[in-house]
């Protein structure tokens, strides 16, 4: 069957139209097309607000085309599927569960006993290093941590598409390029395929096999980026190898140029 | 209690730091436990100002003894009443008749609230509805409504349930609908990402973070099932302490329906604990205001 060869993801001529609150219409995401690879890390890149988290939208489920196809191993979305797991970027950990609670939850919503449930996710949080927090709160937690506890909760589900938005944005700078590690680090043991959104273009490169840089919105594809740096990467030192240099500014001469256009719509409404 | 363990986790850091440092923390300490003992003080002497006051105008009759009575006849009342119990009988059994209508009535309508908000706020199109009806209804002084009840239920303790009903019902299901439907919606479309059904979403997710709206509604709402509960009694009963109320009134005894409201008063609190302490245990994954 084609599911096997099919890629992970795939977006053909995708768009997305919201209706505003003042009754026009908003599109986000216009003719995007997008092949994501099995087990693939992309980063996609892109001017604030131009459209990148519809994308993630489209392809989890959560919201439907208004034209075009997705699909997710060879089968056309239709709600939410099981093979996916999203990090959002603000904090989605239920505030009312205690951090194993949290983990528990994916495979608790799936069906899972609970034992078996609690085994598993155990020992996410022992990979997240957050072992001895099982019993806190999440507001007794620090934003890194609360991020960890999100990320196992999702890698519990063992996803095989992991949509991540902006996922560190929210953290200060360290945290960030801790958590960069890590998630690599938890990655590389799974072979998921990944789309990480995020409009850090150093991040992006650090982290991907690929960089798909968009356009102002409404979003499409604008160019992609093979990023050739060998595997295993520490984000701290490879920002610093040549290579690494040379491949930003290649990129950056395509992503600047949108950002420039966003700035001046920006400046356009504002005067 | 957080407040008595504050001076000392001030004092603490302070205390390993050398010379007039500590002497400092230790006046602050100081400054801290008579503030406290001046607040007691002076709410103490505030009531003893208002009774003695009341009493001693109503003895030398520059207010009407009669009709406004004194602190002093309100007590030999409920002293008369908890030794020799009321005409209607033992003073215990006035309350607890009272309580269980409030009470059963309280249940019902927070139930009933918190079952229709939830589902009007989950069910757009449930909402829509019914929106409009639920606002007529609401506009209704619902008070009125208790004489209806008396007539409809008799007597007995039906038509004071079905007025707490009536007056708990819709501050309950307003903040319930307002609760669901101010749900974050990234907490929602994570659950949806994680694999929950709508049913699940609605029980886990929705109804928990609705809480917290429905906790303020119960602290006023249980106010209402007691008023419900006396009006109805006041309008027509057999026993309780709106009966109570109303007995008085009618044999001139202002001093009786002092000690009523008194005798209520004690009630509400009593119950207003209960409830905060129930709140406590429920939120421990909130982070409490003087948490450190």
């Amino acid at each position: 069957m084609s599911a096997d060869t099919s890629p992970a993801i795939e977006l053909r001529g995708a768009s997305k139209t919201f209706r505003t609150p003042s009754g026009g219409l908003h599109t986000a995401v216009r003719g995007l097309d997008l092949t994501v690879g099995r087990g693939e890390f992309v980063a996609v890149v892109g001017p604030t607000g131009c459209g990148k988290s519809t994308t993630l939208t489209l392809v989890s489920g959560l919201e439907e085309p208004s034209e075009g196809e997705v699909l997710v191993v060879g089968e056309p979305v239709r709600g939410v599927g099981e093979k996916v797991g999203f990090v959002f970027q603000q904090d989605a950990t239920f505030p009312w569960r205690t951090v194993l609670a949290n983990v528990m939850a994916g495979p608790r919503f799936r069906g899972v006993p609970k034992a078996e449930a609690k085994r598993n996710a155990r020992e996410w949080l022992a990979r997240v290093g957050l072992a001895a927090f099982e019993d806190r709160y999440p507001h007794q937690l620090s934003g890194g941590q609360r991020k960890r506890v999100a990320l196992a909760a999702t890698f519990v589900n063992d996803p095989e598409i992991l949509l991540m938005d902006e996922p560190f944005s929210a953290l200060d700078v360290q945290t960030r390029a801790l958590m960069s590690d890590e998630l690599l680090e938890l990655w590389e043991g799974t072979g998921a395929s990944v789309v990480f959104v995020t409009h850090d273009l150093e991040e992006s490169i650090a982290l991907a096999d690929k960089v798909v840089v968009m356009t102002a919105g409404p979003a499409t594809v604008k160019q992609i980026f093979d990023i050739d740096l060998p595997r295993p990467r520490k984000v701290e030192s490879v920002r610093l190898e040549p290579r690494f240099i040379e491949i930003y500014r290649e990129i950056w001469e395509s992503l600047g140029e949108e950002v420039r256009i966003t700035r001046e719509r920006g400046a356009a409404h504002v005067a | 209690m957080s407040p008595d363990i504050m001076p000392e986790a001030q004092l603490a850091p302070a205390m390993t730091e050398p010379g007039n440092k500590t002497d400092r923390a230790h006046s602050r300490a100081r400054a801290v436990r008579r503030r406290r003992i001046v607040v007691a003080v002076s709410r103490v002497l505030l009531l003893v100002a208002v009774l003695g006051l009341w009493e001693l105008l109503s003895r030398a009759e520059v207010i009407d003894p009669f009709n406004f009575s004194m602190p002093s006849k309100i007590w030999d009342q409920i002293w008369t009443w908890v030794t020799h119990g009321t005409a209607l009988g033992s003073l215990g059994e006035q309350i607890w008749y009272t309580l269980y209508e409030a009470l059963l009535g309280w249940v019902v309508g927070v139930v009933a609230g918190v079952v229709f908000g939830i589902a009007l706020g989950r069910i757009t199109l449930l909402a829509d509805v019914l929106g409009p009806y639920i606002k007529v209804l609401n506009s209704i002084p619902r008070i009125v409504l208790a004489p209806i009840f008396v007539i409809w239920f008799g007597l007995g303790p039906a038509s004071k349930v079905a007025s707490a009903v009536v007056l708990v019902f819709f501050p309950v299901f307003f903040n319930a609908f307002q609760g669901a439907r101010e749900v974050d919606r990234n907490l929602v479309a994570n659950a949806r990402i994680l694999g929950a059904s709508d049913r699940r979403v609605t029980l886990q997710v929705v109804i928990p973070s609705a809480t917290s709206w429905i906790f303020t509604s119960l602290h006023v709402s249980f106010g209402f099932a007691l008023i419900g509960a006396i009006v109805g009694e006041y309008i027509g009963a057999t026993k309780g302490i709106g009966l109570l109320v109303a007995q008085s009134q009618g044999t001139f005894n202002a001093a009786g329906v002092y000690a009523a409201m008194v005798i209520l008063a004690v009630v509400a609190l009593l119950a207003e604990g209960l409830l905060t302490f129930a709140e406590r245990r429920i939120f421990r994954w909130k982070p409490a205001s003087s948490d450190s």
